[in-house]
């Protein structure tokens, strides 16, 4: 199962590192990552494996990494993949 | 892989075009509730709503943490309660006592409406469907979340005279008891002609006879998306904007396909039908009105207006249609006035009127929506204004609804305010030609000779 994790905000020092620190900490191993700096509005998006983390630990992990996300300024997003999937291919 | 642009597309259709899920509507069967005295009915009504939807809300919510995607509403429908409740020979009284159980039990699992406070008397009244029909002002006066809808005429069985005569004088009542908050009780009132068993959107949901014990119909939305996707093809010819709100209507769709899923595995009950209407609300990016705006017109209700209607709500539904095998409820696009500041500006502006709206209701999926009228509007003439619609969903073999709001000390001109996702409505003129001897007549239309398939 895979996640995709958006970041929006000002752009600062030490977004990628708290986000990937979290995750290194959570066990989540990312996949892809990319990210762009437009007028210094900070953009990332990441495609992570999510493993067996189902149910209330996604639930967990979303609200944990918003809550990160606040506390450095930013909005950080955490999304099943199956909305994406089930949008674009079939 | 997932490329970028796919991530980003849905993410600013949520973002910046309101994308969302409308509502999870759970409907719960209360055929199995029926019992002799009224007492025990509501107590068997109340403990089977509180346990079956105990943890519809929870469900709703955690599903839009997962997929980042907000799921506006979570509902209840239920069986009409004229059926349901037929054992007990009641009276009005004892219509609104149930009434009142079905608040309180929306309000105990965090719903914020419940529908089916219904009788269905398309061809006749049983003595249960009258008493609740006589039961509906003081119900909706003492009651916040409770919807009440009567299907008054279909293509089979022709118009109920009777009923539509009656429910001139309903409406009026319901407004006059809820006076004090802008008529708001009529909000919460729908007539209907050809009534779907399976609709998951208020005021008119109700769990049909024909359905299952529990099931989980899902509203899925997107006027913004819509407009968002048209704005990229201005000045382009019609197959083009056909296959543009085409192919936008199959992936907010999809998405309603995927959150309708989710919701039935993790509540454990069966996945009823998507409804693909296009319902809009008060906010701006999220209006029926911007649509046919970008697609051309200088504001609803111009010339040009119903065919703009009628190319958007066909192709919603021939996009929708590809992408969940079950399709249901109304799908197609809504028209409340109330509900959509588009609407309300092009009524302001005098570019749209009752007459306008009414032509505009025989190409889309319901009918005259949210539309308050002067409260001193005469009962024979809202029940000529809920004929002439009874009559374009019977020979049209389609449903249409009528949810008007004579709002009590208003008139034409002034505004008036619900609140919430009801929004606000500026009072429209009606005809005032009279058809007091018309109504008067009673009895039933015959059904139309279509009507006659087999």
């Amino acid at each position: 199962m895979q996640g995709v994790i958006t970041v929006l905000g000002k752009d600062r020092v030490g977004i990628i590192a708290q986000v990937c620190g979290y995750l290194s900490g959570r066990g989540i191993n990312i996949l892809d990552i990319s990210q762009t700096i437009v007028q210094g509005y900070f953009n990332m998006m990441m495609i992570v494996e999510l493993g067996s983390l189902a149910g209330q630990n996604f639930e967990q992990c979303a609200d944990e990494l918003q809550t990160l996300g606040k506390s450095i300024g930013v909005e950080i997003k955490l999304q099943h993949e199956e909305i994406f999937n089930t949008m674009h291919r079939i | 892989m997932l490329s970028k642009m796919e991530i980003q597309e849905t993410n600013r259709m949520i973002a910046e075009a309101n994308l969302d899920v409308r509502t999870i509507t759970m409907g719960i069967s209360l055929l199995d509730c029926a019992a002799e005295t009224l007492p025990r009915f509501c107590e068997r009504c109340y403990d089977k709503i509180t346990r079956s939807a105990a943890r519809l809300v929870r469900v709703g919510d955690d599903i839009a943490l997962q997929y980042g995607i907000p799921v506006v509403n979570k509902r209840i429908s239920v069986t009409p309660i004229a059926q349901a409740a037929a054992s007990l020979c009641a009276d009005a009284a004892q219509y609104a006592e149930i009434a009142r159980t079905l608040d309180r039990a929306a309000r105990e699992v965090g719903v914020n409406f419940i529908g089916g406070f219904s009788a269905l008397v398309q061809k006749g009244s049983t003595q249960s469907d009258l008493a609740l029909v006589h039961s509906i002002p003081e119900a909706l006066a003492q009651t916040e979340r409770v919807c009440a809808s009567v299907n008054v005429g279909s293509t089979r069985a022709g118009i109920n005279m009777n009923a539509v005569a009656r429910m001139g004088r309903i409406i009026k009542q319901t407004a006059l008891l809820t006076r004090d908050s802008g008529s708001v009780g009529c909000a919460k009132l729908v007539v209907f002609c050809n009534a779907v068993e399976d609709n998951p959107f208020m005021a008119g949901a109700f769990h049909g006879a024909g359905e299952r014990d529990l099931v989980i119909n899902v509203g899925v939305s997107g006027p913004g998306v819509v407009k968002r996707a048209l704005e990229q093809v201005r000045g382009a010819d019609f197959e083009t904007v056909c296959e543009t709100v085409k192919r936008t209507a199959f992936k907010i769709t999809r998405v309603g396909q995927l959150v309708a899923r989710e919701a039935a595995r993790r509540l454990e009950v069966p996945f009823g039908i998507i409804d693909l209407s296009l319902a809009p609300t008060p906010a701006v990016g999220d209006s029926i009105a911007e649509i046919l705006q970008e697609m051309g017109l200088d504001t609803p209700g111009a010339p040009g207006s119903t065919a703009a209607l009628a190319i958007l709500n066909d192709n919603v539904k021939k996009g929708g249609i590809m992408a969940s095998s079950y399709v249901g409820g109304l799908s197609g696009a809504f028209i409340p006035v109330s509900e959509d500041h588009g609407m309300i500006e092009a009524v302001q502006l005098g570019a749209l009127t009752l007459e306008k709206l009414e032509a505009m209701t025989c190409v889309c999926s319901v009918g005259l929506d949210m539309i308050a009228i002067p409260g001193d509007t005469p009962a024979e003439t809202i029940s000529g204004i809920i004929l002439d619609e009874m009559a374009i969903g019977m020979i049209n073999n389609k449903t249409t609804a009528v949810r008007l709001i004579p709002v009590a000390g208003k008139n034409a001109g002034d505004t008036a305010k619900f609140g919430g996702l009801l929004g606000e409505a500026p009072i429209m003129e009606v005809n005032r030609f009279g058809c007091a001897e018309f109504m008067r007549r009673g009895g039933r239309i015959p059904a139309p000779i279509h009507g006659f398939r087999n």
